[in-house]
């Protein structure tokens, strides 16, 4: 059973998801930013699919669950080209755009593949731990590929700003949600009390983020990188 | 197996990300002066911002006008500066020279909360004098 606080956690993402698109749009940055944009609105769309199957088939129906991880393996496959926006930034210099595109459309199909065989491996029990084991892997894809891009950030000096944080934000969001994933695995018993409020804050976190970054940080602010490394002094 | 190893992994590589964007946020204030104004307001009369004002800065910056763009990253910096002082408290006798680290960065958090005042009371100042010259 749904309670007040499951459902301002839903207003205030779906208000947040759809402000950065509509900040993004009036300053005409939607098409710089067109994967974010478009990962934004497709959120918010699923935010409203997820209200629509809790008031019409209930919270614990099938259809709200299996709508639930469906659309959730799909937005992760939406982040993974908003990384491969990311990493088309850092890289922008060296021109290697099109091995990156190249890369990016195969790891989009090896995802869809390695999803659709999973899925049509365990259609019969889609719902038990097999989803969260699939949810996990897939946050943990994006966990490792945003590593590795920060670890490209910190080696070629990137400074933009705007672009540390973008990925920062993004960092913790792929991190904080594995682990929420690997621990509903590891201790299925604490998904009904505590686990459960993990994903939804962790939901609301990206699009605050991601705001507070376009709002607050403008596109030429500058800074030096290794400033933010934790090194002992 | 496998879920524990994720989650071990996971766990470090948010405290990373968490610690960087921190300092991300942290890092446009360092290179900010801080005015007379409000060297004068919170009592510190040299350049060093004590890692323990940070409560009296964010009490300060409270009785001040908010200017509305400033409380996210007044709240990220602050849960950021709880998780330090816990960490600082539980390290001291442990690891000593993890706590000098903590220290530090405990007085950047403080400094980020001294720029921000000093913000806000120039927002504020801004404000009376816009009033008395629509009065005038």
């Amino acid at each position: 059973m749904l309670g007040p606080l499951d459902y301002m956690l839903w207003i205030v993402g779906f208000l947040v998801e759809t402000g950065v698109v509509v900040y993004l749009i009036s300053r005409k940055q939607a098409f710089r930013y067109f994967p974010i944009a478009f990962y934004m609105l497709c959120d918010a769309f699923v935010t409203c699919g997820l209200y629509y199957c809790v008031h019409h088939f209930g919270f614990d129906s099938t259809t709200y669950i299996y709508f639930y991880y469906y659309t959730d393996s799909l937005l992760n496959i939406l982040m993974f080209w908003v990384i491969i926006k990311f990493y088309q930034e850092t890289f922008a210099e060296m021109g290697v755009s099109k091995y990156i595109r190249g890369a990016a459309v195969m790891l989009i199909l090896l995802t869809a593949v390695f999803s659709y065989a999973v899925v049509h491996q365990n259609r019969s029990h889609l719902t038990s731990r097999f989803v969260v084991e699939v949810g996990q892997n897939f946050y943990f894809v994006g966990v490792v590929l945003t590593y590795l891009l920060w670890g490209a950030i910190l080696k070629l000096h990137e400074t933009r700003t705007r672009l540390i944080q973008l990925v920062l934000a993004l960092g913790i969001y792929f991190s904080a949600d594995a682990c929420t994933y690997a621990l509903r695995n590891l201790f299925p018993g604490l998904e009904a009390n505590v686990l459960r409020w993990f994903p939804p804050l962790v939901g609301l976190w990206l699009p605050l983020a991601w705001a507070y970054t376009f709002a607050h940080v403008q596109e030429d602010a500058r800074l030096e990188p290794a400033r933010l490394l934790v090194r002992a002094r | 197996m496998i879920a524990a190893l994720i989650c071990v992994i996971s766990v470090a590589a948010f405290l990373q990300f968490f610690v960087s964007y921190c300092r991300s946020i942290l890092a446009s204030s360092k290179n900010i002066a801080l005015s007379d104004r409000v060297r004068e307001v919170t009592g510190i009369a040299n350049q060093e911002v004590g890692a323990d004002d940070f409560n009296r800065l964010l009490q300060l910056l409270r009785l001040c006008p908010e200017r509305g763009d400033d409380q996210s990253e007044i709240r990220a910096v602050g849960t950021y500066y709880s998780l330090l002082a816990v960490l600082h408290r539980v390290s001291l006798p442990v690891a000593p020279r993890f706590a000098v680290w903590l220290e530090q960065e405990r007085q950047s958090c403080s400094y980020f909360a001294a720029v921000a005042l000093d913000r806000r009371i120039s927002y504020s100042r801004d404000l009376f004098t816009q009033q008395i010259s629509d009065r005038l």
